[in-house]
């Protein structure tokens, strides 16, 4: 256990564990992060902070019935009857005190699930609209964590958070209150554990919540490492690296081991401070009350509430120390969703955008200039024309331009200069939800979600029904695999099950495009090779597919390049040659060499 | 005033947090409860919150503990010193009502003031004591169960390494991660926690209860009347709260699974523009998940005020009744406060009761799933005399191999023989399914053939030590599955000493130096879930050029080409062909050519070899081969010329 852990063995798999875990206070961030709470400022807010009210002030009342009232008056004066009454008050307080708590939960709980609930749909909205960029720039994984885990993490602070602060105030208030008009000097006097109590509640529980969370992210390493090396299993064994693996385990469970045994003891450290924080009040209380008992300046009641309130000091200490604890968080937290929030779309509907009805599918680029980044131009100028009903074939290299081209005409961005036109209109002009609802892409690999078949196929069009799915599945050729499937339409795939092979979830992805019957349909042809029979169908299904739409294809295929009505040859953001496959071939030019370099080996 | 302590690491959190994920408030409020002060009942009450499963303590329990004792019992110094500390802090915890009672009978109604300073003195040389041993066992606790799954997690993993391919066919990735993760974590909890939590409750409420019987025997009775009641509740809430719990945790994983495929898969979402569909959808689990944890806080506000109720009406008697005893002169005041203080620690042991006997049948299943795992056979290890097979040439022979995966599987290869001699290429192609990537995997002894041999230089292959005969069989998997790590280290993978030259040349044959070279941080880029995202076609290159770092004897490139374009393709295979040389060589693809250019062509059809021969002899042939040839070229020739 004490073996040393040797550095460069940790440094064999890489897993970032990073994100802050607190921030430095900030009003105005507070102040964005509570107009959530505001709609509910006139209805939960209020209930719920009168029913912790009423909790809290029974609390408050009842040590002073048992200790000035039983104590010191019934029980002194043997009154029976008074005893009786104050033990039907008490009774009494109790059940009011029940009722109240049971509507508090409710209150504070509705109060902060409405919060979360509220701003967690305002991101992920927020999120869902928002540019390609955005999300290529980021890990979904990381987009994911916003999400779900800082909006998590402020949970506590909507539910419990806000209305505790305002009960640990009156609560801490009303005690010292009490406190001081039982007995100025001896209220003066256990005062002493106030500060250590604030100390222990803010700064040792800092230190220790900070110690836990190095706990978690040692942790999180961890899972990070088992999850890749449960996958990546195969990979390990045919390479026989189980010792080097096992080597480097060691060494991150050594480090999970040490965080944990620091943490642990720190922690528990905590509860002897805070029971050594209320001794000392105990010992001031019985010496100095029995002292000022002796003088007759305190009776036996007083004595017995101080007793109580003493204990009540704590509470509300420890939870204000919680909140600003879950403050400090929540502002990292916040800090992530709102840079989230403030992200904008890069392309907007504008001001009265016209609307179109169905397209004609006419697309026009009249000098097109397009960058990514400010210097670094992926569209250097350029015009074309797309008939309706036309297919056209992107060809060219890696970073040609064929994608840009296909996200200008789908309005993922807008030009830096020139003009995409659309059955003649700007693009910019019209509305972009109708302009987008005309368009299909079918990407190169085809993302499955989980749930049925016929839910993914139906993932095109949400309002087809059964027949018009299974219609459209018939269309392109997939119902044979389909009906293979154990339970047909009705089988249940997942993300990564792998139940469908790669010509399979094409064929589906097919469907998903005709589902959506659009008027121009941009298709990434997926470079992977598949069996030959798949092949085949998939042919047949792009001439469904492609049947009296405008089509952009960016191709890798002979036999689709050859069928386009038009084939654009790009090379670095400029249109090197245009025209079909026949021209082109006999001007000998680009394409032709193009043909020839990639597909020649054929010919030999 | 009464310092009620019970007992809680903070630790727990961690344990609820990977259990629950989903209550921060219910976690936070553990910490209230670690040291929540005698009123604090409220508190307490909230912790019974986690009890998630059913009461009965299998008979079997005591079996799994004993197997897995190995991990646990070394440390028993830790648990021991943890109880006996334990010990000394509950007998200071139940000796402070005594001074208390004594401070107001015979300090402040005896007036024998003088004796408060003594009796201050005692208490704080108590709490001092109690603080101290406190500490100690905690730490001492949590160090128990810490150290102990330190050991356990290192066995897991290393069984992990063992474990054989057909192992994790039938493993679901997620299924093992939550044994490794929450299983582990709650044996963990269980050991820190759970032992002397029993031994806690069983001490405080015995000891309390004798001592208010020493106090007053009917006041006991009259005090305890609602016990009975406080039980009732506690499990009806319990049983009740349970399967709310597990729908809020059910619902919650919905919604996390629902954001995470709409962030996956955005670019389809977006391809299509279903951006206010996939809104829906999310506010539908998004409402849900609302909807299940009001329903949860629900039962909650139904049983825990009834709860406290309970806790406080016991209060009502005492004071009631007791002050009727203390008018009678049959009970002193003191003695009338000490019971309030023992109250609360009997209470609260009660309402945590179905908590601690839930740890019991909880860590029962965790040690069952972690046995699952550290008992699973291990069919495919060295022999004993092994045979070293560093020098291996790559002579292949299969003789009469047939290969079931599973009973009720379909038989994967049927009765196939196939003598490969050493530095030949073998192109072997045929539909997905027809036993292509099986044959291979028997060199590997990635799985052993049901009938028949394999050997390689005339060598069973279950005669070499398991690592030199991977280690000279070099594999590119299907699925270019890259680690976490920067493009150096994954080349270098299977050798990690290789040099600097060597992986850039393994690279640059793989047709992958120049896209590296381009990369921001060349070779030292990092890989991975959040690291660069490449291409299916460059994590290939990467897989491949990793395979020929290992310089294997024996080269297997299964479908290795296929997310690549053809013109990668060709680059690659130049660039291999003198890799192939002097190495046997597999070479899996569904493009012909791919393989056109391979020795000698095998083409398999459900299970069985149906042709063998070279390129020009199968186009030649009618059949499976040709019939591939002519779709996937044919058509494509007459493409270019027409």
């Amino acid at each position: 256990m004490t073996k040393q852990i040797n550095p460069s063995v940790l440094k064999r798999f890489r897993y970032s564990t990073d994100d802050v875990i607190d921030a430095p206070f900030n009003w105005s961030q507070l102040a964005r992060l509570f107009t959530y709470v505001k709609p509910y400022s006139r209805s939960l807010l209020p209930k719920a902070f009168i029913a912790v009210t009423i909790t809290t002030l029974i609390r408050l009342l009842i040590p002073i019935l048992i200790g000035v009232y039983v104590i010191d008056r019934a029980l002194e004066t043997k009154d029976v009857e008074l005893l009786s009454i104050l033990v039907g008050t008490i009774a009494v307080l109790y059940v009011v005190n029940t009722i109240a708590n049971r509507y508090r939960i409710r209150w504070m709980n509705e109060l902060g699930q409405n919060v979360i609930y509220d701003l967690r749909k305002h991101l992920f909205t927020h999120v869902q609209w928002l540019s390609h960029r955005f999300f290529d720039q980021r890990s979904a994984g990381s987009i994911l964590v916003r999400i779900m885990n800082d909006i998590n993490s402020l949970q506590e602070l909507f539910t419990n958070g806000v209305i505790n602060l305002l009960m640990d105030i009156l609560l801490l208030m009303g005690v010292l209150i009490i406190l001081f008009t039982l007995s100025p000097p001896l209220a003066l006097a256990v005062l002493v554990i106030l500060p250590m109590m604030f100390f222990i509640s803010t700064t040792l529980r800092k230190n220790i919540r900070r110690s836990w969370q190095d706990v978690r992210m040692k942790q999180a390493k961890i899972n990070s490492h088992l999850n890749e090396s449960i996958q990546g299993m195969r990979i390990t064994q045919s390479f026989t690296q189980e010792n080097e693996n096992m080597a480097f385990f060691n060494g991150i469970n050594e480090e999970s081991f040490e965080s944990w045994r620091v943490a642990t003891k720190k922690n528990s450290m905590f509860r002897p401070f805070v029971e050594m924080t209320n001794a000392i009040g105990s010992v001031v209380l019985i010496i100095y009350g029995a002292y000022l008992i002796k003088n007759g300046q305190l009776d036996l009641g007083a004595f017995v509430a101080f007793a109580f309130y003493l204990g009540m000091f704590w509470e509300p200490i420890s939870r204000l120390g919680m909140v600003y604890n879950q403050l400090l968080m929540g502002m990292a937290s916040s800090e992530r969703i709102f840079e989230f929030l403030d992200e904008q779309p890069l392309v907007n509907d504008k001001k009265n955008p016209i609307k179109i009805g169905q397209l004609q599918g006419h697309v026009k680029f009249e000098d097109v200039q397009f960058g990514y980044e400010k210097d670094r131009l992926a569209l250097k100028g350029i015009s074309l024309e797309m008939k309706a009903g036309e297919t056209v074939a992107l060809v060219g290299h890696t970073g040609s331009g064929k994608t840009t081209i296909a996200n200008l005409v789908s309005r993922f961005y807008d030009p830096t200069s020139g003009v995409v036109k659309m059955d003649g209109n700007d693009i910019r002009d019209l509305s972009l939800s109708d302009l987008r609802e005309q368009i299909s892409i079918v990407l190169q690999e085809t993302f499955i979600f989980s749930g049925t078949i016929m839910d993914n196929i139906r993932f095109g069009n949400p309002h087809a029904k059964d027949e018009e799915v299974i219609e459209a599945a018939q269309a392109v050729g997939a119902n044979r695999f389909i009906d293979r499937l154990s339970n047909g339409y009705e089988t249940e795939v997942e993300e990564r099950g792998n139940i469908l092979s790669v010509g399979e979830r094409q064929l589906l992805s097919f469907a998903r495009a005709l589902l959506a019957n659009p008027r121009i349909i941009i298709l990434d042809e997926a470079t992977a090779s598949i069996d030959t029979e798949t092949e085949l169908q998939i042919q047949q299904a792009l001439r469904t597919l492609l049947k009296d739409r405008t089509a952009i294809m960016i191709a890798h295929r002979l036999s689709t390049i050859r069928e386009a009505n038009q084939i654009i040859v790009l090379e670095n953001g400029s249109v090197l040659e245009c025209g079909n496959h026949d021209s082109l071939m006999k001007d000998r030019g680009h394409y032709h060499q193009l043909v020839m370099s990639q597909f020649g080996d054929i010919a030999n | 005033m009464d310092v009620l302590c019970p007992s809680f690491p903070i630790g727990a959190r961690a344990f609820f947090m990977s259990a629950l994920m989903i209550t921060p408030n219910l976690r936070e409020n553990l910490d209230l409860m670690k040291i929540s002060v005698k009123r604090g009942w409220s508190f307490i009450s909230e912790f019974v919150i986690f009890n998630t499963m059913s009461f009965e303590l299998g008979g079997t329990s005591l079996e799994i503990f004993k197997k897995l004792k190995d991990y646990y019992w070394p440390n028993k110094h830790l648990f021991f010193w943890s109880l006996f500390m334990l010990l000394i802090t509950l007998l200071i915890t139940v000796s402070y009502p005594i001074i208390l009672q004594q401070t107001i009978d015979r300090v402040i109604k005896e007036q024998q003031y003088d004796l408060a300073w003594s009796l201050a003195g005692i208490f704080m040389a108590l709490m001092i004591v109690k603080g101290i041993a406190t500490y100690i066992g905690q730490y001492t606790g949590d160090m128990f169960g810490i150290r102990s799954v330190y050991e356990l997690r290192n066995a897991l993993y290393a069984k992990l390494q063992r474990l054989p391919f057909s192992y994790y066919d039938n493993a679901k990735t997620g299924d093992l991660m939550s044994r490794l993760t929450a299983d582990v974590e709650g044996f963990r909890f269980f050991l820190s926690f759970g032992f002397v939590e029993l031994f806690r409750l069983i001490f405080l409420v015995s000891v309390s209860l004798c001592v208010m019987f020493s106090y007053s025997v009917p006041l006991t009775f009259v005090s305890m009347a609602a016990m009975p009641l406080l039980i009732v509740a506690v499990f009806r809430f319990d049983k009740k709260v349970h399967p709310a719990f597990r729908d809020i945790r059910k619902s919650f994983g919905k919604l996390n699974t629902n954001v995470q495929e709409n962030i996956s898969g955005i670019h389809t979402v977006k391809s299509l523009s279903r951006e206010s569909f996939q809104i829906n959808k999310f506010n539908d689990s998004n409402g849900d998940y609302k909807d299940r944890y009001l329903f949860t806080t629900e039962i909650w506000a139904k049983y825990f005020p009834v709860m406290e109720f309970l806790g406080n009406i016991s209060v009502v008697f005492l004071f009631g009744y007791g002050g009727y005893l203390v008018m009678n002169n049959q009970l002193s005041v003191g003695a009338l406060v000490a019971f309030y203080s023992l109250l609360g620690y009997i209470i609260f042991p009660i309402m945590n009761l179905g908590f601690t006997v839930n740890l019991f049948s909880q860590s029962k299943a965790s040690g069952e799933r972690l046995l699952e795992v550290l008992e699973a056979p291990e069919p495919i290890h060295s022999k004993k005399n092994a045979v070293d097979g560093s020098g291996m040439k790559g002579h292949v022979a299969f003789e009469n191999v047939t290969l079931q995966y599973r009973e009720e599987d379909q038989v994967a290869l049927k009765d196939v023989n196939l003598v490969v001699k050493a530095g030949r290429q073998i192109g072997l192609i045929g539909a997905t399914g027809s036993g292509k990537t099986s044959l291979t995997q028997l060199l590997t002894r990635f799985y052993e053939p049901t009938e028949g041999h394999v050997k390689i230089d005339g060598i069973p292959v279950e005669d070499y030590t398991l690592s030199s005969l991977r280690s000279k069989i070099g594999f590119v998997l299907q699925e270019s599955f890259l680690f976490s790590s920067s493009i150096k280290a994954n080349i270098s993978y299977g050798r990690p000493d290789a040099s600097m030259e060597e992986i850039i040349d393994s690279a640059k044959r793989a047709n992958a130096h120049d896209f590296i070279m381009e990369l921001p941080d060349a070779y030292d880029t990092m890989l991975g879930e959040r690291g660069l995202g490449l291409s299916g076609g460059q994590k290939q290159r990467i897989a491949i050029a990793r395979a020929l770092c290992q310089n294997p004897a024996i080269l297997i490139l299964d479908d290795a080409t296929s997310a690549v374009d053809m013109k990668t393709e060709l680059h690659i295979q130049q660039a291999l062909e003198e890799v192939m040389k002097d190495r046997t060589t597999f070479i899996i693809a569904h493009r012909i050519s791919s393989v056109k250019h391979a020795d000698e062509l095998i083409v398999f059809e459900h299970g069985k070899i149906v042709q063998r021969g070279t390129h020009e002899q199968l186009i030649n042939q009618t059949g499976l081969y040709k019939r591939i040839y002519e779709i996937q070229y044919k058509d494509q020739l007459e493409n270019i010329y027409a």
